[in-house]
């Protein structure tokens, strides 16, 4: 497990990490992502728990946790940038369209 | 590796030895309640079915009632109907008697009322109790034991942490030779390819892959939408967005072996290993199918915390949580947080968990037990007529 670090990235195919505390907008976190450690600086304030984009995710796009789509993207999601049910949408068990 | 358990007459091993009190049906249920209360060692089934059901649904609920009442934690039981339902009681008590327990009935309209239903089950309850002394625990095989997993509440450090960890400690038990059942169908959308490829026989990877596909066209059959109920409102404070993220980290609790079998409702496991058992992701629903099907001890992991138990088996709970952990510390057996801190490897948790395991096999009470915690209900599968 990546040890001590404010948020976690499962699996290197990911392009979220989660946060395991409460994160604030503008500040910036190091993520160890195959043995280094990556500078992402967040857009949004990241509640403990939840997930911020690793890169820009397209409108559409799948988003990547644990090396599997949990997901897609309703809109632009940028880099830093709160990843949830505001800006996500299952891709199962929903009415066609909803 | 050994338990300190329970040998039954028909050769099944129990970690707990309680004398069950079953209401065939809902008229009777405040009556099976009262012959128990107070009465170290009786419990009973908050059964609220039992009558005007037809077809399937009436076997199901036949099925769990009569599980519950062959599951090996339990030494005698005394059935306790109305008297006019369309699910008797003395059909239940019979197909129980198979196990060889003591096993009696009692009905309302033929005993007279409501005070003498209570004063007679509660003399036979307690010669059963007498009985219930002689049984002595004795070393047996770990590999006897079949583990019900499960999740509730869950949130982000699930599919971190808790899962994970009991994933640990289901690889454990069946290296051991033992049996563990993962359960919540619909809890495995989004995470059932993993699954599938993980089955013994492409058959029975093909019956995971059916399953899903029914529970997710029946969700969209209704008109309404999944997500409604799952992710519930909670998983999604917690930061849980999906379905799919909600099964990825779900999936992590029945360990990394092979997947052995797929069996209906409260039926038992007929394989030893992995096993998934179709059930709703309803907590207690799915709690209820495992112990009707035979497994006599569970873990649950949960991220928000949940107060679950089962009338007849231990329910160990477990976080990886660190603020539940504190904040519900009645209710949680175990930390596992030190894993999201780095503190802990999710190996040394697993070895932990399997270690409660055992523990909690050879007599240790949960927190769930120590509150009395006894949480049941049928899943139903057809209306009521």
């Amino acid at each position: 497990m990546p040890p001590k670090s404010k948020a976690i990235v499962i699996d290197e195919k990911d392009n979220v990490a989660t946060a395991i505390m409460q994160l604030k907008a503008g500040g910036t976190v190091f993520i160890p992502i195959q043995g280094r450690l990556e500078k992402v600086e967040l857009l949004s304030h990241i509640p403990m728990g939840h997930k911020f984009a690793l890169r820009a995710i397209e409108a559409g796009e799948d988003v990547i946790k644990y090396g599997e789509p949990i997901g897609k993207s309703t809109t632009q999601i940028a880099r830093g940038e709160h990843v949830h049910v505001h800006n996500v949408v299952s891709h199962r068990g929903r009415k066609e369209g909803a | 590796m050994e338990f300190q358990g329970y040998r039954r007459a028909n050769g099944e091993a129990g970690v707990r030895n309680h004398v069950l009190v079953i209401p065939s049906v809902v008229c009777s249920q405040g009556a099976a309640e009262a012959i128990t209360r107070n009465i170290k060692g009786a419990v009973y089934l908050a059964n609220v079915f039992g009558c005007a059901q037809v077809g399937e649904d009436r076997e199901q609920t036949k099925r769990t009632l009569v599980g519950f009442g062959l599951n090996p934690n339990v030494f005698s039981v005394l059935v306790v109907g109305n008297g006019c339902e369309n699910l008797p009681a003395k059909e239940i008590a019979e197909a129980i008697l198979r196990s060889k327990k003591r096993v009696e009935v009692i009905n309302i309209q033929e005993v007279g009322g409501t005070k003498k239903t209570i004063a007679r089950g509660r003399k036979i309850l307690k010669e059963m109790l007498a009985e219930a002394t002689t049984a002595f625990r004795e070393p047996i095989q770990v590999g006897e034991l079949v583990l019900a997993t499960e999740c509730g509440g869950s949130d982000y450090t699930s599919g971190l942490a808790s899962n994970p960890s009991l994933g640990v400690a289901s690889d454990f038990l069946v290296r051991e030779g033992g049996t563990v059942i993962l359960s919540e169908t619909t809890e495995l959308i989004g995470a059932e390819h993993l699954l599938a490829k993980r089955a013994r026989i492409c058959e029975i990877g093909e019956q995971v892959l059916d399953l899903i596909d029914w529970w997710e066209k029946k969700a969209i059959a209704t008109g309404q939408d999944i997500r409604g109920a799952n992710p519930a409102p909670g998983n999604i404070v917690g930061g849980i967005t999906t379905i799919e993220e909600k099964s990825l980290g779900c999936i992590h609790k029945g360990g990394t072996t092979l997947l052995q079998e797929v069996i209906k409702y409260a039926f038992p496991p007929t394989k030893k290993g992995l096993v998934l058992m179709d059930t709703p992701g309803h907590d207690i629903d799915q709690l209820t199918g495992m112990m009707a099907g035979g497994a006599q001890i569970a873990v649950f992991t949960t991220g928000r915390g949940t107060p679950t138990g089962s009338p007849i088996a231990p329910v160990i709970k477990i976080t990886g949580n660190a603020e539940t952990a504190r904040k519900m510390k009645d209710n949680i057996d175990l930390n596992v947080s030190q894993i999201l801190q780095g503190k802990e490897t999710v190996k040394e948790a697993g070895k932990r968990v399997f270690d409660e395991l055992i523990a909690v096999s050879s007599g240790k009470l949960t927190k769930a037990e120590k509150l009395g915690q006894r949480d049941f209900s049928i899943f139903k599968i057809g209306l009521n007529f």
